[in-house]
């Protein structure tokens, strides 16, 4: 299978989404699994978080895996704000108090 | 409308203060993330704001500017001098927008609109490219701490919120409403939907496809939670349930909603909002009968199930002890209130007069004599007087602000003369009448600029005469005497003693054989002969509009004083009394009018005998004090008793004795001011209204020492007269 792994540095937020859609369709479209390294990723909003909802369910769609295999602290902050964590079904680093 | 945008011109004036005190801090300390942070929040809460009082040429420019701003937080480029320039340049240029946008600006349009143009042409060069359309910051989160749920219960209100496509590009950001929310209550669940999102060849990132369901567990009511969106109500589509509603009621929402029913009432399950076994039962109802009379079945299942529905007691005791915690934790909040100045101007104004008719009142039990009535007065008058300074003291404000305002003009100076100047402030929290502050502010950059440009030598001069080549320039100020000073100091060259006077000759202001003191030397620079642009340059010291400032200290009853030593730098110092309004009196009498001195002036009373009449001193304990007489200053006709009182009173520094027919004690004197024509009046500073409703004159002490030391001067520059 082509696993293909991506990591992200970038701001995943308005200012970024417009640049970042059309590299993450890229990047699904290159493999058949898709992970995502998203531990660079300093600050997301909603903006960035929807297009994350995006490309999982258009990886989902065309029968395809995307795993967010590393969080950044701002981007598991928002998913498990927004209760999207079983939804994208990626495994959580529970920080250690 | 009108009222909301007074508040966005004030609140904005507040925010782009700080936004610049803040700018001015970064350039010092370029990487503090504190710092950045601030002034990010500071231009994002202006452009907010800006956009909810639909000021658009206000948030289209404060947009820009936080795109630069953000860029910049996140290190993708550098504080440089130029950015720091160009970032301070846009807050003079939003505070125009600001000011034109309550039809205050002094600019008109075309030049406002040029204005924004060229600094929206430099503040891209920062951007990145293609970074010109809207787009959303992220708000530094408020610090939200969630309320621990006491109880596990069913007290929860379920949120349905669809949010519109263009709220991000606003700036808006629903996690920021959402994060809100939890400081209304305890978000319990919350479920994200975003399933109108297109296909992907379609979806626009920056559009906005995302809704939620949310079970919130809060004791506050529907309009409370409605607030939270107040933003983005017309943006969105807002569905508030109250806790415990019918299953019908959730039933509705599920159709009106743009989902299918079947997902979201999964939902509705998952957030705890319905039983399964409810949901079921309800679309069983649903897909039962023809569509026609869906609705109305659904309801009447509803009504059964509420029959049934029992809500806890504990439940209510639980809402209660919320209720509680929310509203003290409003009531922190509520520290500061807003008032409009002519409201407090209209208090104080109510207070003088309560001020005179206690007088009144007090006055005329003493001519009574009755004892009971004038304990009962003098406790009234007691209390007058502690509403009197409580409402005084509400219209007062630190001078910090004021003077945190010359930094940047410091810097901006500094940069143009190519000078290097510390700015050292002192005393800010000194506290003055809000009136007072206003009107201080021109005189006072007037001096400080004065310093800057004249005062302070250049750094190569500086070190040249061995100096730090870094020249400072210090604001401090302090309470004295029922007054206030502001000295401004620098440590420059100092006045030019000859020039100043060969000037004052030249231009025929003194007389080239007169012998001037220093002091009388530099207070020629306040002579309006002396004040015209072209002599700036010629003249090594202060020029331009110097006497404008004196006459503006005037008009306030302030004085102003210089001291300078060659070489060495100058001290301008600014006296001011606390208010306009109100003054402590002491109350004399001269051919039988009464006249009033202001009580912080004086230090005592002394008699003076008959010997002593005719002569303009007197001794004070071993120490000779010019006297000012009443009688001969203001021509008074009739005889001078045998016995006449002195008041030693002090001013500046300055003590003399004022000699009056008899002393009349203390008294509150509400300030009313003379007329214009009493304008060139010396020695009177205002009237005041008597209990007795007879009028006084209220003395300015400082024109009398004057007067009587000019008089003086004469004497003693032509001794022939005095014994003549």
């Amino acid at each position: 299978m082509n696993v293909i792994r991506k990591a992200f540095h970038e701001d995943f937020t308005i200012y970024r989404v417009a640049e970042l859609k059309p590299l993450l369709l890229d990047t699904v479209a290159e493999g058949e699994r898709i992970e995502l390294d998203l531990s660079g990723v300093e600050h997301m909003d909603s903006a960035g978080c929807q297009l994350l909802m995006l490309v999982k369910r258009e990886a989902s769609v065309a029968g395809k895996t995307l795993a967010i295999v590393a969080h950044s602290p701002a981007v598991q902050s928002l998913i498990e704000f927004y209760n999207l964590a079983a939804w994208f079904g990626d495994p959580l680093v529970v920080a250690a108090q | 409308m009108d009222e909301l945008k007074q508040v966005f011109v004030q609140e904005s004036g507040e925010q782009l203060d700080a936004l610049e005190a803040l700018l001015l801090e970064l350039e010092n300390r370029p990487d503090d993330e504190t710092t950045l942070n601030g002034i990010f929040r500071a231009a994002h809460t202006i452009k907010g704001a800006a956009g909810m009082v639909e000021a658009a040429a206000v948030e289209a420019f404060a947009h820009v500017v936080e795109n630069v701003l953000d860029r910049l937080r996140n290190h993708e480029i550098e504080v440089t001098t130029e950015l720091a320039a160009l970032m301070l340049a846009c807050t003079d240029q939003l505070r125009v927008l600001v000011a034109a946008e309550a039809g205050a600006a002094d600019k008109d349009e075309a030049q406002i609109a040029a204005d924004s143009a060229r600094l929206l042409e430099r503040l891209n060069a920062y951007g990145p490219a293609g970074q010109h359309a809207a787009g959303s910051p992220r708000v530094v989160e408020p610090d939200v701490q969630r309320i621990p749920s006491p109880q596990a219960g069913h007290n929860c209100w379920h949120l349905s919120v669809r949010f519109g496509p263009d709220v991000l590009r606003q700036g808006m950001d629903p996690e920021n409403f959402l994060r809100f929310l939890e400081t209304v209550g305890n978000i319990r669940h919350l479920e994200t939907l975003a399933d109108s999102m297109p296909a992907a060849e379609v979806m626009d990132p920056e559009l906005c496809y995302l809704g939620f369901e949310i079970a919130l567990e809060s004791a506050a009511d529907k309009q409370a939670i409605e607030d939270v969106f107040a933003f983005v109500r017309d943006e969105c589509q807002l569905a508030i349930l109250p806790p415990n509603s019918k299953v019908g009621d959730y039933l509705e929402l599920i159709e009106s909603l743009p989902e299918d029913s079947l997902r979201l009432g999964e939902i509705l399950v998952r957030v705890g909002a319905l039983t399964a076994d409810e949901l079921a039962e309800g679309l069983r109802a649903q897909s039962g009968p023809a569509a026609g009379e869906m609705a109305q079945e659904a309801r009447q299942i509803g009504e059964i199930l509420v029959a049934q529905h029992v809500v806890q007691p504990e439940l209510v005791a639980a809402a209660v002890a919320k209720q509680t915690q929310v509203s003290e934790k409003k009531a922190h909040d509520a520290k500061l209130i807003r008032v409009p100045a002519d409201k407090l101007d209209h208090l104080i104004n109510l207070v003088g007069e309560l001020v005179i008719a206690g007088a009144a009142t007090s006055l005329l039990s003493h001519s009574r004599r009755d004892g009971e009535l004038i304990e009962s007065a003098s406790l009234l008058t007691r209390l007058v007087e502690e509403i009197r300074d409580a409402s005084l003291q509400l219209r007062t404000v630190q001078i910090g602000e004021t003077f945190n305002r010359f930094q940047r003009l410091v810097r901006d100076a500094c940069k143009d003369l190519g000078k290097d100047v510390e700015l050292l402030i002192s005393g800010g929290e000194t506290e003055l009448d809000k009136s007072i502050v206003e009107k201080i502010g021109d005189p006072l950059m007037h001096l400080v600029r004065n310093s800057l440009d004249h005062g302070i030598e250049a750094p190569a001069v500086r070190e040249a005469a061995g100096k730090n080549p870094r020249g400072s320039l210090s604001l401090n100020a302090f309470h004295d005497a029922g007054n206030i000073v502001i000295e401004v100091t620098d440590d420059g060259a100092g006045l030019n003693r000859d020039r100043i006077l060969a000037k004052a000759i030249e231009r025929g202001l003194v007389d080239a054989e007169a012998h001037l003191s220093d002091r009388e030397v530099y207070d020629l620079i306040f002579a309006p002969g002396l004040s015209t642009a072209e002599q700036v340059t010629n003249l090594s010291g202060r020029g331009v509009g110097m006497d404008v400032v004196r006459r503006n200290l005037q008009a306030l009853r302030g004085t102003i004083n210089v001291d300078s030593q060659p070489g060495r730098g100058t001290r301008l110092t600014l006296r001011l009394p606390l208010t306009l309004a109100i003054i402590d009196g002491f109350l004399v009498v001269s051919a039988n009018r009464s006249y009033v001195i202001p009580l912080d002036a004086v230090v005592e009373c002394i008699e003076r005998p008959v010997a002593e009449h005719d002569r303009n001193y007197f001794n004070l304990r071993g120490q000779v004090l010019p006297a000012v007489c009443l009688r001969e200053s203001f021509n008074l006709p009739g005889e001078r008793p045998t016995r006449e009182s002195v008041v030693v009173v002090q001013y500046a520094g300055q003590r003399a004795g004022i000699v009056v027919d008899r002393l009349a004690g203390e008294l509150q004197a509400v300030i009313k001011p003379l007329g214009a024509i009493f304008r060139h009046l010396q020695g009177i500073g205002g009237s005041t209204i008597l209990g007795s409703g007879e009028v006084a004159l209220i003395l300015d002490i400082s024109a009398l020492i004057k007067i009587s030391g000019q008089a003086e001067q004469r004497l003693l520059a032509r001794p022939e007269q005095r014994s003549a």
